[in-house]
């Protein structure tokens, strides 16, 4: 661009000179990029944590040529000018030694041009909402393509601070009036702004464009990079949104990606940056290659209460695995997977045969239409025989199945699912109707042929049974019956309780786990006959060779199970195992009458029942045995990141309560006792401090110690999705899945849970978890659920009992002084000071298990309610 | 150690100086009207009265002044004569007879500017926030007092939270009064978290701090007993010790706020001396939430209540010959 010799005065932030004067030697330099238009007061939080960090980095943040404060060279920069432009200042400085390049926005695209042309200095890269691709068949985002036009451009980036403006709106929350002022300030003037126009004409549209080759240059060159890469995006951004990320991970696939749920495009002004990015230096050295902290897990001496059946190594079998055998052995004839109908028939089935045979011709066909290893499909199909044939069909191809269900809300599914980018969505026409209006990406594969005007509209490509034709067509079957265990398989979500609901990634390993943990634990073989009720379990069912069955239910909401629907699915299988989750039993209880005399001999069959989910309260199952006298009543304790953890039964669980009132078993009491580690997994805790938080990395099994629940077990989940920092916390002791559920071992070996680490409640001097004191309000008469939580600051909350009423109580407020004295008398004796204690009609809880307390929305009420301010609702 | 006590007649300042007694010190009391403490020496006198003060200061080595203008109503120029002029004369006493420690006994209402207190400690006394004559005057006389300390004239503040018990007029037989009347609303439900101070707790607390100087002086703290209650649950518990049926009306906090603050204008303009039927004290007390972290409080002065709330209750009930506890 220029000619040789020129001389271009540079702006930039450079703690070097600092470091220097104070004799510290740094790690490597940070060489930070910025985009259009912000300039590198965008890094200043880098700079500051660069100095101080306990091995400091010398962090260089650049103005580019004709931005910030740096020169208005009076020319036109293009994308290749401008990474010349940046190795003629790095070969300026003298940058030796280990360098990490850090980029925003298009200054991304920069900082990679000067990473491959550096591959000997370059020690890692950091990317925040940027692209290097267009992906194919699809356009450039609405915003820029307005920003584009020849009639907005050069009014609204260069003659006007509109481009300005809009950008700087796109901070979540609002930036603040100073620091909008400061991104401002270097851009007063449309002379100034030249290059904010310039900028936005170098966007290669398409392929005419004399920025394009450049582009692609730098894109195909990205997958030689095998730097360790970090990915931090900001989500709600309408420019540089989720399928950009994908298609950035799907260059450097061994690229750590943390998305920051709420951010967007000022991803380093929305959220902290510097602390993952300086925690992320830590772990890869930045000079000594790549050491994945999974890889320093030691667990010589710790301790950990374990089934000591460790499942041997290289015994590895895909789910799948017994499904040929069976569609082609003795029993193939044999009713495998079944649906229910209201009037109480099964209204579908397959076979043996056809379910292995369905499976696999999906497969073929959704391998012609595109679907391979590592795609992900998302599934928004009700459980029953087209999700079972989808789930193993895609598990089958290497796909990654992406389950977000309905109990997620709209809103939580949406954003699960845009943050999983599917590549795929297998729907049936409700879901794909929201995806379509709602925008969730992947291409759409209804369950059932929809007529051409609704495809259309829905932007439906194909049907599950269009595929499944294709497929059977196809000729050669499928290539190998065998899978990677170490591939990911499934990503599952959280239910949200917590915060937005995280995407739990599996791999078949993990899969095949969980399969033969359940098969194990609960004795269900091949030749079991199950009620699915509940769904993750539910798929396992071909998977350990029993017959599953769905019973007629809204099976998105827990409580439609009705008692006769389920004697009915019981009745059509001869059904010796029932899954369901509490919130279901309930409904079953408050509906028995309506069951036959031949519903309660197919429910007398019954040998096992597993509820999960949530706690069940022993009175609730001690009324399920009257329906299902027979059964033995498991619930299982776990989490969508290990299912299950630990297993109880009914007689256990009153065994246990019967101890803890005597006190003839040492710690048992204060909690829900949830039992022993199931096959194959370890458990431990990390004792809690003063503070209410679990800071050590002391994993312990002493009895009564209090402390956040630590699992180990082969069917763990791998990772979190593209949530690097949230993993790391999780794994933050080797070995161990951090639960973030607080709980204690009794001195017979059992695991009582005591509540949520984020909902202890700090009282001066103590630390109080909330279950044992509401188990305790709970056993009174005239109460419903009971919520323990605190009001004021941490280490001095006053602790506030919310308790809902039976009957209801006809509005929110303050419990009478009779009530309140009753309540706070069997807190009392759970060993919990109450301080107050409010009544609601009743508690907000989740959608997917109807049993989990808001408990974030209750504090803030009662928070409100106790500082004087008006009741209204919780 | 020989302490003087001053406001010894009141509830909080003869329980200090019993308690001073029963712990073997030599005791003097100050105040208008006989302090009725077994074994100390009465002085009587007023804390206008600089004589008086200089004579009663005599020999001391510690002081505890608790003597104040305690009111709703009133004069400004009463409270700055009795709050802050008195307390500039018994320090100038103290400090002439060479006294060592000054524990002035203060309120939390010195730094309380009308919002709700929700867990916090000792704020800094402001007399241009606070609201109403005492909680201004009172504020003054601390900074005074705060001021006044340096190495040889240790002095520190202690603030009690709403000092209750038996025979005391400034809580119990106002609610008692207005609720056998049926002139005690709850307001905004009654639910605001308010934290008190049972009298014993209150005395030994003051006590805790002449002991422990060397940590406290040179700042104020805060003391309660650490067990906020909803305020109805608290007025209830009162009514139900004292035989009197328990507060059954409610008025929106905002309404009983404004229609306090123009009480008090006109019955300090008519120069009535019987209590209003509402402040805005009175009022923002009952409305808003005043809980505090002791936590620095107790370590301070290796001090913890031994009465709790409801033992409190319990003895109220025992006293006004209800005789049952009130739950």
């Amino acid at each position: 661009m220029d000619t040789p010799g020129t001389v271009r005065r540079w702006h930039l932030l450079d703690n070097g000179a600092q470091l220097a004067r104070r004799g510290v030697a740094p790690v490597g330099t940070l060489l930070c990029v910025h985009g259009n238009p912000t300039w590198s007061y965008l890094w200043r939080t880098l700079l500051a944590a660069g100095s101080n960090a306990a091995r400091p980095w010398r962090v260089v943040a650049v103005d580019q040529l004709d931005m910030g404060y740096s020169e208005r060279s009076g020319t036109f920069r293009r994308l290749a000018d401008r990474v010349n432009d940046l190795g003629d200042l790095s070969d300026a400085l003298g940058l030796d030694g280990p360098v990490v390049t850090v980029g925003h926005d298009w200054g991304g695209v920069i900082s990679l041009g000067w990473a491959l042309a550096h591959p000997e200095q370059l020690a890692g890269v950091v990317l925040t909402n940027t692209a290097v691709h267009q992906p194919a068949g699809s356009e450039i985002p609405p915003a820029l393509r307005l920003a584009l036009h020849p009639v907005v451009h050069r009014w609204g980036t260069t003659t006007s601070d509109a481009f300005l403006r809009v950008t700087h709106s796109l901070a979540h929350p609002p930036l603040s009036a100073d620091i909008r002022e400061a991104y401002m300030a270097p851009y007063r003037g449309a002379r100034r702004r030249a290059g904010v126009g310039n900028f936005v004409a170098d966007i290669p549209a398409d392929a005419s464009h004399p920025s394009f080759p450049e582009l692609t240059r730098i894109a195909e060159g990205l997958r030689r990079l095998k730097v360790p890469a970090l990915m931090l995006w900001g989500p709600r951004d309408p420019i540089f949104s989720d399928r950009y990320l994908k298609d950035l991970v799907s260059r450097l696939p061994h690229a750590d990606v943390h998305r920051f749920e709420g951010a967007g495009h000022l991803v380093a002004e929305d959220r902290d940056i510097a602390t993952p990015v300086f925690q992320w230096l830590a772990v890869h050295g930045g000079v000594s290659g790549s050491g994945s902290p999974a890889a320093e897990a030691t667990t010589a001496g710790d301790q950990r209460l374990n089934d000591a059946a460790e499942p041997a190594p290289g015994t590895f079998r895909p789910l799948w695995d017994s499904l040929g055998e069976r569609g082609t052995g003795p029993a193939k004839g044999d009713i495998a997977v079944a649906e229910m109908a209201p009037d109480g028939k099964v209204s579908r089935s397959l076979s043996w045969h056809q379910l292995d045979r369905n499976i696999r011709d999906l497969a073929s066909g959704l391998r012609e239409a595109g679907v391979g290893s590592g795609s992900r499909v998302s599934l928004m199909v009700p459980p029953g025989v087209d999700l079972t044939v989808a789930l193993y069909a895609c598990l089958r191809l290497g796909a990654v199945v992406v389950v977000a269900d309905a109990g997620l809300g709209t809103k939580g599914m949406g954003r699960a699912l845009k943050g999983a980018t599917a590549d795929f969505v297998i729907g049936i026409e409700k879901a794909l109707a929201a995806a379509a209006v709602l925008g969730w990406p992947g291409r759409r594969i209804s369950v059932r042929d929809l007529p051409a005007a609704r495809r259309r509209i829905l932007g439906v490509e194909t049907s599950l049974a269009a595929l499944v034709g294709q497929g059977g067509s196809a000729g050669p079957g499928l290539p190998t019956n065998t899978a990677d265990p170490a591939a990911p398989a499934a990503v599952l979500f959280t239910s949200g309780s917590t915060g937005p609901a995280k995407g739990v990634l599996y791999t078949h390993g993990q899969l095949a786990a969980m399969r033969d943990t359940v098969a194990e634990t609960f004795g269900i073989r091949s030749g079991a006959r199950l009620v699915a009720g509940f769904a993750p379990f539910a798929l396992l069912g071909p998977a350990l060779g029993a017959v599953s069955v769905t019973p007629a239910m809204d099976v998105t909401a827990p409580r439609t199970l009705t008692a006769r629907a389920l004697a009915d699915a019981a009745t059509a299988i001869d059904a010796t195992v029932v899954f369901a989750s509490p919130a279901a039993l309930r409904n079953v209880l408050a509906t028995q009458d309506g069951v036959s005399a031949a519903g309660h001999k197919a429910l007398e069959g019954v040998e096992l029942l597993l509820s999960a989910g949530a706690p069940v309260p022993e009175p609730l199952l001690a009324r399920v045995q009257r329906l299902l006298p027979r059964a033995s009543l498991h619930t299982p304790y776990g989490m969508t990141e290990a299912l299950p953890v630990t297993d109880i039964s009914l007689a256990q669980v009153q065994a246990a309560d019967a101890e803890a009132t005597a006190g003839t078993v040492a710690g048992a009491g204060n909690g829900v006792c949830v039992g022993k580690p199931v096959h194959g997994a370890s458990l431990a805790v990390v004792p809690l401090a003063a503070d209410g938080t679990a800071p050590g990395s002391d994993a312990v099994t002493e009895a009564g110690v209090t402390g956040e629940i630590l699992v180990s077990a082969p069917h763990v989940k791998e990772a979190y999705d593209r949530l690097w920092l949230t993993q790391r916390e999780s794994a933050s002791v080797p070995g161990w899945h951090r639960t973030g559920d607080v709980g204690h071992f009794d001195a017979a070996g059992r695991l009582w849970v005591e509540g949520r680490l984020a909902h202890v409640v700090t009282a001066p001097g103590v630390v109080v978890t909330p279950v044992g004191a509401e188990r305790a309000i709970e056993r009174l008469d005239c109460v419903g659920l009971a919520a323990i939580t605190g009001v004021g600051p941490a280490g001095t909350q006053a602790v506030v009992a919310v308790v809902e009423t039976v009957p209801p109580s006809r509005k929110a407020g303050l419990a009478s002084p009779q009530f309140a004295e009753r309540v706070r008398g069997a807190a009392r004796e759970a060993g919990v000071d109450v301080s107050a204690v409010l009544v609601v009609p009743a508690q907000p809880t989740d959608v997917r298990h109807n049993a989990k307390i808001d408990r974030t929305r209750l504090s803030r009420w009662a928070s409100r309610v106790l500082a004087g301010g008006r009741p209204g609702e919780p | 150690m020989r302490v003087l006590v001053t406001g010894a007649s009141g509830l909080l300042g003869r329980e200090v100086a019993r308690l001073l007694v029963r712990q073997g010190h030599a005791v003097t009391t100050f105040q208008r009207r006989p302090s009725g403490v077994d074994g100390a020496t009465d002085f009587r006198g007023s804390v206008t009265d600089d004589a008086a003060l200089r004579g009663a200061a005599e020999g001391a080595e510690g002081v505890i002044h608790l003597a104040a203008k305690v009111s709703f109503t009133g004069r400004a120029v009463e409270f700055d004569e009795v709050n802050v002029e008195g307390t500039r004369r018994v320090l100038r006493s103290a400090r002439a007879a060479g006294v060592r420690d000054l524990v002035f006994v203060s309120s939390p209402s010195v730094a309380n500017s009308g919002t709700a207190i929700v867990g916090l400690g000792a704020e800094p006394a402001d007399p241009k926030h606070a609201h109403g004559n005492y909680s201004r005057t009172k504020a003054e006389a601390e900074l005074l007092a705060l001021a006044a300390d340096g190495p040889d004239f240790r002095v520190a503040a202690v603030r009690p939270h709403i000092v209750w018990g038996p025979g005391d007029t400034q809580l119990v037989e106002r609610v008692l009064a207005r609720a056998s009347r049926n002139r005690l609303p709850l307001l905004d439900a009654g639910a605001a978290l308010i934290d008190t101070t049972y009298v014993d707790n209150a005395a030994s607390a003051i006590v805790a701090a002449l002991h422990r100087m060397e940590h406290v002086h040179g700042r104020p703290l805060v003391v309660s007993n650490g067990e906020p209650r909803p305020v109805g649950e608290l007025l209830a518990g009162i009514c139900a010790a004292g035989c009197v049926p328990a507060p059954s009306w409610a008025v929106p906090g905002g309404v009983a706020r404004a229609a306090g603050a123009v009480v008090e204008k006109i019955w300090t303009w008519s120069g009535r001396k019987e209590e209003p039927p509402m402040t805005r004290f009175l009022a923002e007390q009952l409305s808003t939430a005043h809980w505090f972290d002791q936590r620095e409080t107790r370590e301070l002065l290796d001090w913890k209540p031994t009465v709790s709330l409801d033992d409190g209750l319990a003895r109220l009930a025992v006293h006004y010959g209800s005789g049952h506890s009130p739950s």
